[in-house]
């Protein structure tokens, strides 16, 4: 017992004391990563002033101030109007005039962020449902040049966004497609496609040919069988495959800022240029990254079990 | 009643495995009748959106076409845009601009992201709580994110000024991350790095993961010290995997845009205009189309050989 079951492991273990010292360093680093992110989150509450003192203030008194000006927009105006105005009636009112200002309107926030929504889920759907059938087409039946497609259909993610944009403003614009949901829905419908065939192809061969096979001899038409045996059982993949096409329609940034300007512009352009008094207003801006990245940080967790293999497109497989 | 309804589900089962009508019609298709029915949706889509822009760019880079004029007559050029490009002296400045940022950012991510793969694999308490907390920075929105890494660079207010003030007692408002030539195109390394590391850590950590412990103690038996170990066995297995994430951050790299963008705009000057932004600038600013139609291809050429080369000599490594 002394040591017997333990020799052939105990060989290539690392002792207590490596793996304590590994563990300080990866936390350490891990720490430090998070810095820019903690940053965000906190400049989201702090007033404008606070954002920009000098030594950077870790410790504040939280503010919503960030939050209000992400979805509004004001105008200074007169301490003699001030007056004559009827009292605020609400806490964000009463926060927006101790600023010597009052409310104009919502500000175009929401409907970026709203534009992100429906381009986001739009593609990812169609991403999914075309993706899907092809994996299964490439999965499961003899195509002539299939080693050829695929590749084609990988290599068209090599391209630079910019390379195919200049077209794409040409043909969009002849179409009237430029500025408008559909346009980018099928865009990054396009940009996913190959990641999710890539993918689904990867969950589909792991599912064993004779699921289908049993079905199909118990008189299932070879598309029931599709229906019935293989979706049910690639359920999961398809999920973290959604989730990944999601994520990347959510971040695209460069046909979004070059095709879109106003009806379907989405939140990553849109962003930046939340502008306050004097530049830049940090915690307006901090307040829309938060809300715009909690989803991505939430998903992502959701998903780290197949994390590698979406950013690999299923090249590894852990 | 439990008989029943038993009974129930087998009829229902019975009637679900012997479709009606349908049966006829469906089975009329064959397999490679669904194989293309199903494959083709995706090639028609990549074919309109992706293969057809690219060939109208492989011709307007032959012509002298200006997209912000639209009534003017489209003239042939031939090659002249190309000839012009090979003896421009900005685009060249862009491509070593290129290339430094490819090589420190992959040179950094390597070295990191491999230090820090070999550190968690020795699976300390807690080590996978921590790698997804690690993992976040590279799942954001580079061009949300690159832009307040702007506000952490500000001179004076700015955190990562402060930081380095702290450590080093350098004064915070001597020097300029992104406002600086010098330290210009250091600050967009730093950043793709800080986003991208636990990109080939993830990957370098599969290929640890990968090596059978057999090895080890079989290495162990004959009496091999821990360094010739990890020349010998760790480093070899781990090159395939290592040399797939230098594949896909060097494609991701080379047509970098969101993050550096938002970051410096290319600016100061063009000491940080990357190959993307540069296009950018030559065909949405000043609208020259053919010309940048012609630059736009030169690129995709270089990645698509380049990546091919590439994976020809990762297959040989693989092979070893």
């Amino acid at each position: 017992m002394i040591g017997g079951t333990k020799t052939a492991h105990s060989i290539v273990e690392p002792t207590p004391l490596a793996k304590r010292v590994s563990g300080v360093i990866i936390i350490i680093y891990a720490l430090i990563t998070m810095v820019p992110l903690a940053w965000i989150f906190a400049t989201g509450f702090k007033t404008p002033s606070d954002s920009i003192s000098y030594p950077p203030k870790i410790l504040f008194d939280p503010s919503l101030e960030g939050y209000v000006n992400l979805f509004t927009t004001r105008t200074r105006q007169t301490p003699e109007y001030m007056a004559t105005l009827p009292p605020p009636t609400t806490w964000y009112d009463e926060l927006v005039r101790s600023r010597k200002m009052v409310i104009a309107g919502p500000s175009k926030f929401g409907e970026r962020f709203t534009n992100s929504v429906i381009i986001g889920f739009g593609s990812t759907f169609l991403s999914v449902f075309l993706g899907t059938l092809a994996a299964y087409g490439f999965s499961r039946f003899k195509v002539p040049l299939k080693d050829d497609l695929l590749f084609f259909i990988l290599s068209t993610r090599m391209m630079p966004p910019i390379a195919v944009a200049i077209p794409i403003f040409l043909m969009y614009r002849n179409l009237g497609l430029s500025d408008t949901h559909l346009g980018m829905i099928l865009l990054y419908t396009a940009v996913n496609i190959s990641l999710a065939v890539w993918l689904l192809k990867g969950f589909m061969d792991e599912i064993p040919r004779e699921y289908e096979e049993a079905a199909m001899i118990d008189g299932y038409t070879r598309l029931q069988a599709f229906r019935k045996v293989v979706l049910p059982q690639a359920m999961t993949g398809i999920a973290s495959t959604a989730i990944f096409c999601l994520i990347f329609a959510w971040n695209e940034y460069a046909f979004a800022l070059l095709l879109t300007s106003g009806t379907a512009q989405t939140a990553p352009p849109f962003i930046p240029t939340i502008i306050g008094e004097g530049g830049l207003d940090w915690p307006a801006v901090a307040a829309g990254a938060t809300i715009f990245l909690i989803p991505v940080l939430v998903f992502t967790i959701l998903l780290r079990k197949h994390l590698l293999r979406g950013i690999t497109f299923g090249a590894v497989r852990k | 009643m439990a008989i029943t309804s038993s009974i129930d589900r087998l009829a229902d089962r019975a009637a679900g495995a012997t479709p009606p009508q349908m049966r006829h019609t469906v089975r009329g298709l064959s397999d490679r009748g669904i194989a293309w029915l199903f494959i083709a949706p995706t090639i028609v889509l990549l074919l309109a959106i992706n293969i057809f822009p690219l060939l109208w760019t492989l011709y307007l880079s032959f012509t002298n076409f200006k997209a912000n004029r639209i009534g003017r007559e489209i003239k042939w050029i031939g090659t002249r845009n190309y000839e012009r490009i090979l003896a421009d002296a900005d685009i060249w400045e862009t491509l070593q601009v290129t290339a430094h940022f490819l090589f420190w950012t992959i040179a950094l991510q390597v070295l990191i992201g491999f230090t820090l793969a070999w550190l968690i694999n020795r699976q300390f308490k807690g080590h996978s709580f921590w790698t997804t907390v690690i993992v976040l920075p590279m799942m954001l929105s580079p061009a949300v994110v690159g832009n307040f890494w702007t506000f952490l660079y500000q001179p004076q207010i700015g955190l990562f000024n402060y930081a380095v003030s702290f450590f080093t007692g350098i004064d915070p408002s001597s020097f300029q991350m992104i406002g600086s030539v010098n330290l210009a195109p250091w600050s967009i390394v730093i950043v793709d790095t800080w986003m991208w590391t636990p990109f080939v850590m993830l990957i370098c950590l599969a290929g640890l993961r990968s090596i059978p412990d057999y090895i080890y103690e079989a290495a162990e038996v004959d009496r091999a010290t821990p360094w010739r170990q990890f020349w010998t066995i760790t480093v070899p297995m781990v090159m395939p995997f290592l040399m797939l994430a230098v594949l896909f951050r060097g494609i991701e790299n080379f047509k970098m845009f969101d993050l550096v963008v938002e970051l410096t705009s290319g600016g100061p000057g063009s000491v940080t205009e990357l190959a993307s932004i540069n296009l950018k600038r030559e065909a949405f600013e000043k609208w020259r189309t053919g010309y940048s139609s012609a630059f736009a291809i030169i690129l995709f050429v270089t990645v698509f050989g380049a990546a091919n080369i590439y994976v020809k000599a990762l297959n040989r490594v693989k092979q070893r």
